[in-house]
């Protein structure tokens, strides 16, 4: 195995649940050491939230996914003595995150001032949920709300649907994902000129970033963008832009040319259709669309449109999915022992020349690392 | 000092994975120069969006380009290949998201580039891996939202799968790359050495699901069920979801539910004490409180739970988000100016450092807008002159 990028870096995770644990992550996987600062006793909340009930040992699988490949401290920062000694860590840290309400790490006496006292050359990063100032700030920085605070849930679905939010945390994972940026930039300049940073998002701005071309397009029309009501696909595209149920299952169609497309699926009522009219008249298109598809089974469709060099894909669920050889090739999952437990996860996305990252090392267990950390960077 | 000063990014990519990448480089201060074809350039430019355009070029190509440079070049062309390796020997990173084979054909393919420039960061982004039976299909957003499995995860169970309406594959394609090219950027930093950094939309289309996969990876094999009533996530207990008001829309996310029926005065709901239930009774229990919430308006609702410290919002468009004095205070609008004049207003980078916004005024490129330019700063007619 190459050396990682970023081997020799020590970063300190004071975060729960997702999207700083998730920024730790990545960091962990492209070579950093990271450490968990956790409340002794307790730690991360997110030990203890699980998903399907599902747990590795007294933490959930869920805890188990998001913070493999990291070391786990715990300290009582109210405690004087706790305090000096993460105060020591601090010293030697290369990278400080943390997902606290603004003013909780300034209650701690680690607000960024002070912790540049202590390292003029730490990245401090810092996540919050909509900002440092302003009326929401106070409100919970969870994902759902921010989603619904941010327009996001009139994007999926159709328009005859209500507001339908991601079922995935987007916020978080998108918030997470750009503080890593953040803080890589930090890493670089510093490397130039030996001072460190202060990088903040918070949820809803990562939010609003996801999406500008809807704002953009908005900002200049004025106009809320409108789902379409049959088989949305993205408020802003034309038909037939969508899924459709077929014969035995769904089918994806992405931008193509109508009349293109009403030769390809032999759909003659498609053909009144003019090209300027793929938006302005999508519903009706679609709705075509959808009672003519649903007559054959996915692949006579898949072939005939594949045929005409036309975008197509039929809809998988998990298990058609990872039986497929093309799921199978990217060796996208990897074993992890935790304890006496085997647990299978997915890789870091990134190759770096040519080499999957893939780690086994397990979630720490509550203070699992304390003495290893005295040792390495106290004493 | 911009985090990324003075550092040179040459992009060959198009539509949306690449360029994202791209722009988040040069707004952290990057110079990115954008490579096009002549006469036709980027395809974005051309991808109009609900009839919207501006200045004959659709929006999202305005969104995606500010801040950059654009170089035309014809990669068929000698002379202009010839400038580009030129180009390319004075790069920090190149990035390009051709289908596999393409850059081979050009002759632009990491180990000639390599050869060129030792250091170079070559990033590269697919639509499914360089190998397996996918890797010629087209790397479209929704195509891999539906070859992913992600479109069983939004939306009631009596809907057909249901995509997400904002372009999340390309998206977050365009922040693995980047996250590998600050990576192997700090790397280089200290040995000097390049790399070849990888990403494909499928891995990191997977990569977003990593939660509920590994649950999937663990339970069993079980495929994931939506709720049939008002479903915000096939895996969270009730209340978690978005409920219709008498005047809008109110978000609970995770909350106990006899403690929440007492606050709402909702009898039905506090016979509910186990919590196991608000899992697997799920359905029952929204409906319940789905016909509750229709009786009264989301301010009046909301003022009882935010009370409690119950997780809820209001659900907000654009045109009632606009309005708030919280979106108004983050400046998140930039109007941004093109070489002709033309003002389009956008959305500004979401990461502050040191305290300040990362803010550029500087438009999309008109295609082939700075190859004067480019072409002096880096001195590639004199070296083509020279070395014909």
């Amino acid at each position: 195995m190459m050396e990682l990028p970023l081997h020799g870096l020590v970063v300190l995770e004071f975060s729960q649940y997702l999207s700083g644990p998730s920024a730790g992550l990545r960091l962990a996987d492209l070579g950093a050491r990271v450490i968990k600062i956790e409340r002794p006793k307790v730690g991360d909340a997110g030990r203890k939230l699980a998903i399907k009930d599902l747990w590795v040992d007294d933490n959930s699988l869920l805890f188990h996914t998001i913070n493999r490949n990291k070391e786990s401290f715990t300290a009582d920062l109210k405690n004087k003595e706790d305090l000096d000694t993460i105060k020591k860590l601090i010293a030697k840290a290369d990278v400080l995150i943390h997902n606290f309400r603004p003013e909780v790490m300034g209650k701690n006496g680690l607000d960024y001032a002070t912790v540049q006292e202590i390292n003029p050359r730490i990245v401090y990063a810092a996540i919050s949920g909509y900002g440092t100032k302003g009326p929401w700030k106070d409100k919970p920085g969870q994902d759902l709300l921010v989603q619904s605070l941010t327009g996001l849930a009139f994007t999926t679905g159709n328009g005859t649907n209500g507001p339908v939010p991601f079922g995935i945390s987007v916020a978080d994972i998108l918030c997470g994902a750009q503080l890593v940026q953040g803080i890589l930039g930090a890493l670089i300049r510093r490397q130039k000129t030996g001072a460190g940073a202060l990088i903040e998002v918070s949820l809803m701005e990562s939010l609003l970033d996801f999406q500008f071309e809807l704002l953009t397009t908005y900002y200049a029309t004025h106009q809320q963008p409108k789902r379409s009501k049959v088989a949305n696909g993205q408020p802003l595209l034309s038909a037939p832009y969508g899924i459709y149920a077929t014969a035995d299952g769904f089918i994806a169609l992405a931008m193509m040319d109508i009349h293109l497309l009403a030769n390809a699926v032999h759909c003659d009522e498609l053909k009144r259709f003019s090209k300027e009219q793929a938006f302005s008249a999508r519903d009706e298109i679609k709705t075509i669309l959808a009672e003519h598809l649903i007559k054959q089974n996915t692949d006579i469709w898949l072939t005939d449109l594949q045929k005409q060099g036309l975008w197509a894909m039929e809809v998988f669920d998990w298990e058609m999915m990872t039986n497929h050889k093309a799921y199978q090739s990217l060796e996208m999952e990897q074993v992890i022992k935790a304890g006496k437990k085997e647990m299978i996860t997915t890789r870091c996305p990134i190759r770096i020349n040519g080499q999957k990252l893939v780690s086994e090392k397990p979630a720490p267990q509550l203070g699992e690392h304390n003495e290893q950390l005295h040792h390495d960077f106290i004493n | 000092m911009n985090l990324l000063q003075d550092i040179i990014v040459v992009d060959f990519s198009q539509f949306l994975s690449g360029p994202s990448a791209a722009l988040r480089l040069a707004d952290m201060g990057a110079q990115v120069i954008k490579v096009e074809r002549p006469g036709t350039g980027d395809i974005c430019r051309q991808l109009y969006v609900s009839d919207v355009m501006i200045e004959g070029e659709s929006t999202i190509f305005h969104a995606i380009n500010r801040n950059k440079q654009s170089y035309a070049a014809d990669l068929k062309n000698p002379d202009d290949l010839v400038k580009v390796k030129l180009l390319l020997a004075k790069a920090d990173v190149m990035m390009h998201n051709f289908r596999p084979g393409v850059m081979e054909r050009i002759g632009l393919d990491y180990e000639t580039v390599k050869q060129i420039n030792p250091g170079i960061i070559y990033a590269e982004v697919s639509g499914y891996g360089t190998e397996g039976p996918w890797k010629d299909l087209p790397g479209q957003d929704l195509l891999l939202q539906a070859a992913s499995g992600l479109t069983w995860l939004s939306n009631n169970n009596n809907e057909n799968p249901t995509p997400m309406g904002v372009a999340v594959v390309d998206i977050m394609a365009g922040t693995h790359v980047t996250q590998g090219i600050l990576a192997a950027l700090y790397k280089k930093g200290i040995n000097g050495e390049g790399a070849l950094i990888q990403v494909s939309m499928f891995e990191s289309i997977l990569d977003f699901q990593f939660e509920v996969l590994t649950s999937y990876y663990n339970d069993g094999r079980q495929l994931p069920v939506r709720g049939a009533v008002n479903s915000a996530h096939a895996y969270i207990a009730a209340p978690y979801g978005i409920y219709k008001t008498n005047d809008s829309y109110i978000a609970l996310a995770m909350t106990n539910i006899p403690a929440m029926a007492e606050l709402l005065q909702c009898e039905p709901l506090k016979q509910f004490i186990d919590w196991n239930d608000w899992f697997s009774k799920r359905d029952q229990i929204k409906r319940i409180l789905a016909d509750h919430l229709i009786t009264r308006s989301t301010a009046c609702w909301l003022e009882i739970l935010e009370k409690a410290d119950i997780w809820c919002a209001a659900v907000l468009d654009y045109d009632s988000l606009g309005k708030k004095e919280a979106y108004k205070m983050l400046h998140m609008e930039i109007t941004v100016k093109t070489s002709n004049g033309l003002s389009v207003t956008t959305t500004r980078c979401p990461i502050r450092v040191d305290g300040e916004l990362l803010i550029s005024d500087k438009g999309a490129p008109l295609l082939g807008e700075h190859n004067k330019e480019i072409e002096q700063q880096f001195g590639l007619v004199k070296q083509l002159e020279g070395s014909n």
